[in-house]
């Protein structure tokens, strides 16, 4: 059979390819023709890195609506341009702009699609994703009907690998429907980020809401300076008002994929382990031994964080 | 002002997920099952908003009949009246099944504005309201940790992966919120009460105009071939620490071992 088109979404952040669009090169290279798709203003600046990381094409479309205007334009020619080529399959990720784009394609294709995907294979011609549910299962799922299929990724499913290469530039010309230039950018912010640098750390301490109350984190941070570690949470106390928003682990948070995680007074809900399932030692404290957490946990500790963690702390030399 | 806002009935998110290995649906046990906690949100951003500008507040769900609790509980907390979207053809609905439900129940009540949660807790797919939009050939003002309307232009700031941008469309549109808009109210004695005699309009596949092989199972693209527990490569070691630290030691044994310390 023909070798299959794999299209994966490139989002331009800071003048260079998204690195999650990077990550999703490595399984975009093994399923077939590896092509990325850019619509930016400044999507030139993203080609090289594509090409090193083993796209062999880059549909590039550099019109300024872009980046004026959010997501309709972005779909509506993603949509003709699957109508000219037919990939088989596009690979988005979980940045916000590829699921606003991913998601408005869904309806205006009637497309499938597969949310929160870790992995994907064919089997013969069937798709075949994956997708965590929860602490104690795993998803396999398909996509019925014609293609394109629609998949999107987890951050950190995949290792981002340079494999050496130069992709082949092929421009989009297709003209932007003004009808589509609804939602206008007025202005973008971007803020010096405040908090813990949760995604680069290699040992999290998060609470949750046996934490008992806001001025108790002050003992997770006693125990994260110990250890070198980022002090982190779970979103009850976030929405709590206990810590800010930058400090929230989960679905609705950061993923993170640490060596180590520690989890003080959080139950495990699935919003949280979303966010942290993938952390490579994970040690679990909590008060209630029925804690979808302690599934998760090579090491749990049934017992109250509050004493537990200022005696770790302390013993620590 | 007419504000719809989508709300769905989930398993509570604090208690383990479990999935039927027959159907490979998720057991939604509605003895156990709530309204979303991430819809409180934009309920709350459309009661503000309301209050703000007059008109009013509809909360609209897809679901089995147990998913009323979840309707009775946004007008509890301050939704003017409800449409709930329940037919047995409807089971099985992928997202994109949901969406033309919910843009058929949606089209007919021709609201300002529609608003969603980014994500469900339970399904998380975040791909149903943007599906909605294109349905309903709305523009989707999305993520957004707080919005403003003057006469017939939203303008609403919204978080980006490095900080915020602040866009502008006119209504109708479809916005999604994030935790960050609004503190959710609760629902007060006297709305729980009021809540029992709101009005809970029902629709069905026929009501709605649709063609049930483009809905629930039948309709679905997405399938789930198999639920396989999570190889347990993992072994917990479980200690009980009754206060005294007795764990602690064990702790600083498997930090050694892992070499953290």
């Amino acid at each position: 059979m023909a070798t299959r088109r794999i299209w994966v979404w490139t989002d331009v952040a800071e003048g260079a390819a998204h690195r999650l669009s990077l990550e999703l090169l490595v399984p975009a290279r093994k399923l077939g023709a590896a092509e990325a798709v850019v619509l930016h203003p400044a999507g030139g600046d993203a080609v090289a890195a594509l090409g090193a990381h083993g796209a062999s094409v880059v549909h590039l479309g550099d019109d300024a609506a872009y980046g004026e205007y959010l997501a309709e334009p972005h779909a509506a020619t993603l949509a003709a341009l699957i109508q000219q080529e037919s990939p088989d399959l596009i690979l988005f990720p979980s940045t916000f702009t590829a699921r606003d784009v991913a998601a408005r394609l869904v309806g205006q294709l009637g497309a499938g699609v597969i949310a929160n995907a870790v992995d994907v294979v064919y089997d013969g011609d069937h798709l075949t994703v994956t997708v965590p549910y929860g602490a104690e299962t795993i998803g396999t799922l398909t996509i019925d009907g014609p293609g394109p299929h629609l998949v999107q990724f987890r951050p950190k499913a995949f290792a981002a690998e340079e494999v050496g290469g130069e992709a082949e530039v092929r421009s989009v010309t297709l003209p932007v429907d003004p009808a589509t230039c609804r939602v206008k950018v007025l202005e973008t912010v971007t803020q010096a980020s405040e908090g813990p640098n949760l995604e680069e750390a290699g040992i999290i301490i998060s609470g949750g809401r046996g934490m008992g109350k806001a001025e108790n984190f002050g003992l997770l941070d006693a125990l994260a300076a110990k250890l070198g570690g980022a002090v982190g949470a779970s979103r009850a106390v976030v929405d709590a008002g206990w810590v800010p928003y930058s400090y929230q682990v989960g679905q609705t948070g950061k993923t993170v994929k640490p060596t180590l995680y520690i989890a003080c007074g959080i139950s495990g809900a699935i919003q949280h382990i979303a966010g942290m399932g993938g952390s490579k030692y994970i040690i679990a404290i909590n008060n209630d031994p029925d804690a979808p957490i302690f599934e998760l946990a090579d090491l749990g500790i049934v017992g109250d964080a509050l004493t537990v963690v200022p005696k770790l702390t302390e013993s620590i030399g | 002002m007419k504000i719809c806002v989508c709300v769905k009935h989930v398993p509570d998110p604090n208690l383990a997920m479990r999935v039927d290995p027959g159907t490979r649906r998720l057991i939604r046990d509605s003895a156990k099952s709530i309204l979303d906690p991430a819809d409180e949100y934009g309920l709350e951003a459309a009661l503000r908003l309301v209050e703000q500008h007059g008109g009013e507040t509809v909360a609209v769900t897809m679901g089995p009949p147990a998913a009323e609790d979840a309707l009775r509980r946004a007008m509890a907390i301050g939704a003017d009246r409800s449409i709930h979207i329940s037919d047995d053809a409807l089971a099985g609905s992928d997202v994109l099944g949901t969406a033309r439900a919910l843009a058929a129940a949606l089209a007919a009540e021709s609201p300002d504005l529609i608003i969603c949660s980014t994500e469900s807790t339970d399904a998380y797919s975040g791909m149903l309201p943007g599906a909605l939009a294109a349905l309903l050939g709305m523009p989707q003002v999305t993520f957004a940790r707080s919005v403003t309307i003057e006469g017939t232009t939203i303008t609403v700031q919204r978080d980006t992966e490095t900080g915020y941008q602040t866009i502008q469309t006119a209504l109708p549109a479809l916005l999604t919120v994030t935790a960050s808009i609004a503190e959710p109210r609760y629902p007060s004695f006297k709305g729980m009460m009021a809540a029992k005699k709101k009005t809970v309009d029902a629709r069905d596949v026929a009501a709605l105009g649709l063609d049930a092989a483009t809905v629930g199972e039948s309709g679905a693209r997405e399938r789930v071939l198999a639920i396989t527990p999570v190889s347990q490569a993992k072994q917990t070691r479980t200690i009980t620490d009754d206060g005294s630290g007795e764990s602690v030691p064990e702790i600083i044994a498997f930090l050694r071992q892992i070499q953290v310390i």
